[in-house]
């Protein structure tokens, strides 16, 4: 980096930002209830039931992608088992909403999910105790991605393991776990995952209230994890990530502890990306394996970098925009969605590295890496 | 039953030594007395069949089983068969048709059960004189696994005729499990010997059977021990046999998978996420060659498409790297991680076309005839020739790949490029055109492993993911930008993996074996064989 990132250290809660922020919030948190519940359905401009749940899933995706952004926008970590993190909030979530089913299974057994009965367990694993308390679930949405996150990094960053190691390994470990949530032994429903879900905190999850509360959730994870990202990135951490992302060799020389940094964000990203997973859950209704297929993870990376990596509003943004493109795109077309987000990922990365938001020029207090910088030997990432 | 096998086995071994010269006559005799009023007459009639050893008694014997075997006004033995409509007879001792009688003029010779069984035995004692290899042998493991006084006599007699090793080996085991039954003490000790020798289970349930029956001969029970502990240690030996020829065979599938990974990850620096699919466009490419044979060439020259396929593969995926090299890689040089994206937006691009061109459905690459079936080394467990020509393959690409690294000048600029870019420039080298033959070099690589994997594998457009996230953990594992590390990485990691599947399970073994690599790298975070010196610095 040649150029400080100036001004936009102090600017980062001006008034301006606030105004910015809370207009934005407010009429997307506004915009779906009335459009949704407020108008008559044969409306033109309503917005029909089936799409409030579409909408949330977005914006579960787009605080997934903001996690990744935070580690791989500011800190250089491109983790390629984000999903990972994702999925586990997703399957505390998943066990939860089992929970509640109760008596109304197939089967109807008060304790057990329909899919223990069906492989004849007798009673309740000892890792699914408690999940029928919201409260323990929670804790437990972000205890798990947590310390996955936080004892999967203390062991990779005390031992600098960075760059596309890093990535490959990350991408590994999503990929076991994968293999392990397959197997139906684990009592995570194997390959089926989970599903029928009735009930989430006493409101029926087919409901469009609920649709509707749920989606307002999401929103407002997705508003305050954003202020907790712009938090970090604004403060002294967020200028050392910025420093270890361009030079890590010179930064651990100034006597910063590389480490911990890394492992502090990377944790607080998992958190995030596990918040996501467990919105994510009631509102498509399922939580299977296949959320921990590493091509799924790397899908989050060109979410960020169409948008535009180290921006978090380009994660946001990107996140929303490739993932209603899926959707249009695979109902329109399904043969040509993969050549369309396969052309994405080439695309940004040769013509637009710095995405749409770097195109629109929002991000100037803030840039990424280009090569044009000339990276001495030895701290290229 | 056992009494009378050897009240049967008397007969048999009086007359197989009384009546040896003669067979013609005698053979003609038996036959015709297999029509007589009595069982015991039938009995004996077709012991003296089984003794003689005279495989025309077979069809006869059979037959008789099926009640196909009937007797004629004239005491006439025939043989009836149903081909279609018509009923045909034929003379039992000649073969000859017998037309013009009245079907309806003959009897079924009748059988009872136990006239069934001395059939059956004199079948089994046939067989063993069969003139079909296969027959004899499995006569022969059909005598190990009912072991029987009367079966050592006709045992010792077909091991003198016999002329295949094997089978001949195979007939010595009944022998011997026979005289274990049945024979003196020191036909015991003998037996017990030679038993020790064998893997098969069944010697070990015969043996401890042996071994646990009262009233034994404290001397017998202590060979029988010994025989026991003997077929333990081979048993276990076969195992670990087989064990590392499946985790050689594996860890020789991801290392073919991995080498060009190796070349583009190692040697350049680029993760090339694309990886996996030119590894897919070489098994299409063997599955189009397939097709062209099958269409355009004479049929016996099927076998010879693998042939062609290695090089076609190799130009085809070398052609789409050096294309993915020009249009894309290049400009990422240097952002490794902007690379990764890059390319797998590649693959996914790959894949696609792949589905739309030849579909999703899985396609069929045959095994050439020379490729299938295999064979059984030590006993107990067979090395598939398909496995073994991707070993051999595999090594052979390896050593190819070595040679053009170390004794070529193309393989000097690579090194001097991968090394020092702007000083081979300088130097006069162009890099540009080393780059793009590199990545050509590996991506071709990989289409010859594409090959190789359509003939253990299924042949379809997800065939590179699956070898994706295996080919950069053996590359990272053994070492980045180093072949050596590469192979023992892959070797390593196959073993292991084979090693761990009877313990754990297949997904289980996978899993910690994934586990256990993430662990490792973050040990040595450079890998099994780590390059020393200042590059490695700038791999950082």
């Amino acid at each position: 980096m040649q150029r400080l990132p100036d001004g936009g250290h102090q600017g980062a809660w001006s008034a301006g930002f606030w105004a910015r922020f809370l207009a934005c919030g407010i009429v997307l948190l506004m915009a779906v209830p009335v459009l949704n519940a407020a108008m008559p359905p044969d409306y033109p401009i309503a917005l029909p039931d089936y799409l409030v749940p579409l909408l949330g899933k977005y914006l579960c995706y787009a605080l997934l992608a903001l996690s990744l952004d935070l580690i791989w926008g500011y800190a250089g970590i491109l983790s390629l088992g984000h999903g990972a993190f994702f999925a586990l909030g997703g399957y505390c979530m998943g066990m939860y909403l089992m929970r509640q089913i109760g008596t109304r299974g197939v089967y109807g057994n008060p304790v057990l999910p329909d899919f223990m009965v069906f492989l004849n367990w007798k009673e309740l694993p000892w890792f699914w105790w408690g999940f029928d308390h919201f409260v323990y679930a929670a804790a437990m949405i972000v205890l798990v991605p947590g310390l996955l996150a936080l004892v999967f990094g203390w062991l990779t960053f005390r031992s600098r393991v960075s760059g596309v190691h890093l990535s490959i390994i990350t991408q590994a470990m999503t990929y076991a776990l994968m293999l392990a949530f397959f197997r139906n032994d684990m009592g995570f429903g194997g390959n089926n995952g989970m599903t029928d879900y009735k009930d989430i905190l006493g409101w029926d999850v087919h409901q469009p209230a609920t649709r509707l509360g749920l989606y307002l959730a999401s929103m407002l994870a997705l508003g305050l994890g954003y202020l907790a990202c712009r938090y970090i990135t604004a403060s002294k951490l967020g200028r050392v990530l910025l420093a270890l992302r361009d030079a890590e060799g010179r930064v651990r020389f100034l006597g910063y502890s590389v480490t911990n940094a890394k492992l502090l964000v990377f944790t607080v990203s998992a958190v995030l990306a596990g918040l996501a997973g467990a919105l994510y859950v009631p509102q498509v209704g399922i939580i299977n394996p296949s959320e921990f297929s590493p091509g799924n993870s790397i899908e989050i990376a060109i979410w960020v970098s169409v948008g535009g990596r180290g921006t978090l509003v380009g994660a946001i943004v990107g996140a929303v925009l490739v993932n209603s493109a899926k959707t249009w795109l695979t109902g329109a077309a399904p043969e040509t969605w993969l050549f369309v987000l396969g052309a994405l990922f080439i695309s940004t990365t040769l013509v637009f590295p710095r995405g749409l938001v770097g195109l629109t020029g929002l991000s100037a207090w803030r840039r990424p890496p280009v090569a044009a910088a000339p990276v001495p030997a030895g701290e290229r990432v | 039953m056992r009494l009378h096998l050897r009240i049967l086995g008397a007969v048999l071994f009086a007359l197989l030594t009384a009546a040896a010269p003669a067979r013609a006559e005698d053979f003609a005799l038996l036959v015709g007395n297999l029509g007589g009023e009595s069982f015991a007459g039938k009995e004996k009639a077709v012991a003296g069949l089984g003794a003689l050893g005279d495989t025309r008694a077979v069809p006869i014997l059979q037959a008789m089983t099926d009640g196909r075997l009937l007797r004629g006004v004239d005491g006439r033995v025939v043989l009836s068969a149903t081909e279609g409509r018509t009923t045909l007879v034929r003379d039992a001792v000649t073969g000859d048709e017998i037309t013009g009688d009245d079907p309806n003029s003959f009897d079924r010779i009748i059988v009872n059960n136990r006239l069934r069984s001395t059939i059956e035995g004199a079948l089994g004692a046939l067989t063993l004189f069969s003139a079909d290899p296969a027959a004899r042998l499995a006569a022969a493991r059909d005598a190990l696994r009912h072991p029987s006084a009367e079966g050592a006599a006709l045992l010792a007699r077909a091991i003198a005729a016999e002329q295949d090793p094997t089978i001949r080996e195979a007939m010595q085991q009944g022998l011997a499990a026979a005289r274990l039954v049945s024979g003196s003490k020191e036909e015991r000790l003998a037996a017990l010997g030679a038993l020790g020798t064998t893997t098969d289970p069944q010697v070990k349930n015969l043996l401890d059977e042996f071994r646990s029956a009262t009233g034994t001969d404290p001397e017998l029970q202590k060979a029988a021990d010994a025989a026991l502990a003997s077929i333990g240690n081979r048993l276990w030996l076969v195992g670990l046999a087989a064990n590392l020829f499946q985790g050689i065979s594996l860890g020789s599938v991801l290392l073919l998978a991995a080498i060009g990974l190796a070349i583009t990850f190692g040697v350049m620096g680029v993760i090339n996420m694309a990886h996996g699919e030119m590894i897919m466009l070489g098994a299409y490419t063997a599955y189009v060659c397939q097709e062209l044979f099958r269409a355009f060439l004479p049929l016996d020259w099927i076998d010879g498409y693998l042939l062609a396929a290695v090089p076609v593969a190799f130009l085809v995926a070398g052609a789409v790297g050096v294309a993915i090299e020009r249009s894309v890689i290049r400009f990422l040089y240097g952002r490794p991680l902007e690379t990764l994206l890059a390319t797998w937006g590649v693959s996914l691009i790959l894949q696609q076309a792949v589905r739309s061109i030849f579909g999703s459905p899985n396609k069929e690459v045959s095994n050439p005839s020379w490729m299938t079936g295999g064979f059984d080394p030590i006993g107990g467990f067979t090395v598939t020739w398909n496995r073994l020509c991707i070993i051999v393959f595999c090594a052979v690409v390896l050593a190819a790949l070595a040679l053009i690294l170390h004794r070529i000048s193309f393989g000097l600029h690579m090194r001097a490029v991968t090394q020092n870019r702007s000083m081979s420039s300088a130097m006069g080298i162009r890099t540009a055109r080393v780059d793009a033959l590199t990545f050509g070099l590996g991506s071709g690589i990989a289409g010859m492993a594409g090959v190789a994997l359509s003939q253990v594998g299924n042949v379809s457009p997800n065939l590179g993911t699956i070898y994706i996230v295996d080919s950069f953990l053996v590359v990272v594992f053994g070492g980045v930008g180093n072949l050596m590390g590469t192979l023992v990485g892959a070797l390593s990691l196959g073993v292991l993996n084979k090693f761990l599947e009877p313990l754990a399970g297949a997904v289980l073994g996978k899993i910690v074996v994934l586990g256990a690599i993430i662990f490792f790298i973050q040990r040595r975070p450079r890998g099994l064989f780590a390059l020393k010196g200042r590059s490695v610095e700038a791999e950082a």
